[in-house]
């Protein structure tokens, strides 16, 4: 027993030790100014999390080679938030004990819902220790509607914008619909808009199927393909993503069920290679951005910025151009307002007029913080200068829906501080 | 038509996946009084170790090697943790099973990653084995059901044929005798332990590459596994048999009933209409709830036959 205590004791002397050695915070010449990032890095949706964090990390490490803001350096800290509200909520206590002043989250609306409002809610009651969120993609429409806050910025095309750019993709002769959506925030967003521009632009088309599944937990989707196949729907409008989508497709391939896939979010990690050839001509997706697009629009530095990203290490394609946008205007924001203080930035941020990596006009909107980008609209086919995920498929641009044309009302009234 | 036979084929299909990873509980249940929480961990480790062995060897040997090699992490689970644990009794028991699931999904965690692997079904079974109604029926599904009766038909020959099992089913009802006739009951446990991984092994092998293989799918299968260990009736392997059907084919079928119970009060030309909790849960198509069906059952059968329907042993 003596000896054990003497192991004891010295163990707990070498913690002791070691906490004094990384207690102190090492000091930097200049200060980096920290981002933070949370998305799922574990659970089923890990891949898109992973891919979304390489997406910044180059992003970021570009922008820094340029000079960061301010004369500082970006940094970007990491959190898991596992696609739970609550886990977010806890990164977020997290984040402002570190007094970080930025946090960026790209998936899951449920998720963005309740950022908004703890942020809200926090730098409400601490004006001195203010975070400023920074939303890459929770898309449903409530977020700059009915929620919309001072302290939420978000720089990826809401479901309302998609879903106009959609119906307007739809092909001509296209008759019969089925809808299939996730069942939480998002997914309803898009049922809803989805509906409301089919009214609209499109009454010749019928929605013979209407459905909203598990969100995140479906791993048998033979029953929905049986479904689909039964309704006799031409196309399958949806606005699953990874998981939920990429097995959706497999499952109908499998099944050889021949119904277009005209999707929202097919072009992201995982969704050519589900489809391979069987794809062609039969998938389309609304998109930010596809390399094809700068060769089409003639912007080379966009197409080079693509291939980089290629070449260094990532055998993924690029697609996420609204994250250029964002770390680029919040350095030009940080540099107008001369600090990284959340509430200056914000002022700095609302209003601004921009131009994204492909030359076109983008505005932050000041009524709700929403971005107004154009979207384009890629169909899965063959002779095309750049391939989508090694399929020797790849997206051919054959719509596209201006800033302008994107340009929606919205019904936020913003409380403004102060 | 069309949509109850594909259901039917379907639900068949998961059925058969869901009885070969609750026949291995229930069977180390009603051996050791332990409800094993770690189940579903270990068909998670057939299904990595089996993509780790078919990226060398193909998938025909990993569909030998990986069941086998949960059977050793079984025995030395038992060996090594359970036994000793054993005299604490069953609450002691069932909390280290429940210690071990973490601890097994963070090493496959640290071992293969985060993100989902590539673990695809092999291209000789990758064809349509049918066609009907236009869809066709995988060839991968037919040897899922292939293996899963042929392991059925293995386990209750082994049990009622063998003198092993004749060993097996005297140490389930009278431990105290069978040792007292000089078989080496202990022995018996751990064999029962990683006979229950094996299948639990072999379950992950057919199903990691059916549904994905990744380091959520212990959590996503677990829930259900042991509803259907509950629901069948602790003990009893029949019973365990009827209820994976039944899961199976409820969770398939749930998905294509688009009737809500409002639906079915229409001839009596109910209606309800404004915005409120009522009318939503009157409203709810049960496709959208078709995963909670299984647990309202559970629920059910707990009220009403806490035994649950072929059961031989209390909880």
């Amino acid at each position: 027993m003596r000896g054990l205590r003497l192991l004891g004791y010295s163990f707990a002397v070498l913690l002791v030790f070691l906490s004094a050695l990384s207690s102190g915070r090492p000091v930097l010449a200049e200060e980096t100014i920290k981002v933070a990032y949370t998305d799922p890095f574990s659970g089923p949706f890990a891949s898109g999390g992973d891919e979304f964090l390489k997406n910044f990390q180059f992003i970021i490490a570009r922008k820094n080679a340029m000079g960061g803001a301010l004369g500082r350096k970006f940094e970007l800290v990491p959190f898991d938030d596992k696609l739970q509200p609550a886990e977010a909520l806890i990164a977020l206590k997290s984040m402002i004990d570190q007094n970080i002043p930025f946090v960026m989250h790209c998936t899951g609306s449920n998720v963005g819902s309740a950022l908004i409002d703890a942020v809200s809610k926090h730098n409400a009651r601490n004006p001195d220790n203010r975070i400023l969120y920074l939303n890459c993609g929770a898309l449903a429409t409530e977020l700059t509607n009915e929620q919309c806050d001072f302290w939420h910025f978000r720089f990826a095309g809401s479901v309302d914008m998609r879903a106009a750019a959609r119906i307007k993709a739809l092909p001509q002769d296209l008759k019969k619909v089925y809808l299939l959506n996730q069942d939480y925030l998002f997914g309803q967003s898009i049922q809803h808009d989805t509906k409301k521009w089919l009214a609209k632009l499109r009454p010749d088309i019928e929605i013979v199927g209407d459905e909203l599944m598990p969100f995140g937990k479906v791993q048998d989707f033979s029953p929905y393909v049986a479904k689909i196949k039964a309704s006799g729907a031409q196309s399958v409008v949806t606005g699953n993503y990874n998981r939920d989508l990429n097995l959706l497709i497999k499952s109908a391939n499998e099944a050889g069920l021949d119904v277009r896939f005209d999707t929202f979010l097919s072009h992201l990690i995982g969704g050519p290679t589900a489809i391979g050839a069987a794809g062609e001509n039969r998938l389309t997706s609304i998109m930010e951005f596809n390399s094809n697009v700068a060769v089409d629009l003639k912007v080379p530095e966009a197409e080079k910025f693509a291939n980089d990203w290629r070449t260094s290490g990532h055998d993924t394609d690029f697609s996420a151009l609204n994250f250029v946008t964002m770390i680029d205007m919040l350095a030009d924001a940080i540099n107008k307002a001369g600090s990284t203080d959340p509430m200056k930035v914000a002022l700095a941020l609302e209003d601004a007029h921009s131009k994204d990596l492909l030359g076109q006009d983008v505005i932050m909107r000041k009524d709700d913080h929403q971005l107004l980008m154009p979207y384009y609209a890629g169909v899965f086919s063959k002779g095309v200068k750049y391939d989508a995920e090694h399929t020797g498929f790849g997206w051919k641009n054959y719509m596209t829906a201006t800033t302008a044309d994107l340009t929606l009302p919205t019904i936020c009234k913003m409380k403004r501080p102060e | 038509m069309e949509i109850v036979l594909v259901s039917l084929l379907n639900g068949l299909v998961y059925g058969m996946l869901l009885f070969m990873l609750a026949s291995g509980l229930t069977l180390i249940f009603s051996m050791m009084g332990v409800l094993n929480f770690a189940h579903a961990s270990i068909y998670m480790i057939g299904a990595y170790l089996a993509f780790t062995v078919s990226q060398f060897l193909g998938f025909f040997p990993a569909l030998i090697i990986a069941p086998l090699l949960c059977g050793l992490l079984g025995a030395a689970i038992e060996v090594f943790g359970l036994r000793r644990v054993h005299s604490n009794g069953h609450i002691a028991e069932l909390l280290f099973t429940f210690g071990l699931v973490f601890i097994i999904e963070r090493v496959v965690q640290m071992t293969w990653g985060m993100l989902p692997m590539p673990y695809r079904v092999p291209a000789v079974l990758d064809f349509p084995l049918f066609t009907f109604y236009g869809q066709y029926f995988p060839a991968y599904r037919g040897f899922m059901l292939l293996v899963s009766a042929g392991m059925l038909l293995a386990t209750w020959l082994l049990l009622k044929k063998t003198r092993v099992g004749l060993i097996i089913q005297a140490s389930l009802t009278h431990p105290q005798m069978a040792s007292a006739l000089g078989h080496n009951v202990p022995a018996v446990f751990t064999l029962v332990f990683a006979g229950g991984c094996v299948l639990a092994g072999l379950a992950g092998v057919i199903g990691g590459n059916y549904q994905t293989t990744e380091p959520g799918m212990a959590d996503s299968m677990g829930p259900i596994v042991f509803v259907v260990v509950v629901f069948g009736g602790l003990g009893s392997l029949m019973g365990c048999f009827v209820a994976s059907i039944l899961m199976g084919m409820i969770m398939t079928f749930a998905v294509v009933i688009n009737v809500s119970l409002l639906d079915l009060l229409k001839p009596l030309g109910i209606t309800l209409s404004g915005d409120n909790l009522f009318t939503e849960f009157m409203t709810v198509p049960v496709a959208r709830i078709g995963a909670l069906l299984p647990f309202l059952l559970m629920i059910f059968i707990l009220m009403v036959r806490p035994r649950g329907l072929m059961g031989t042993r209390d909880t």
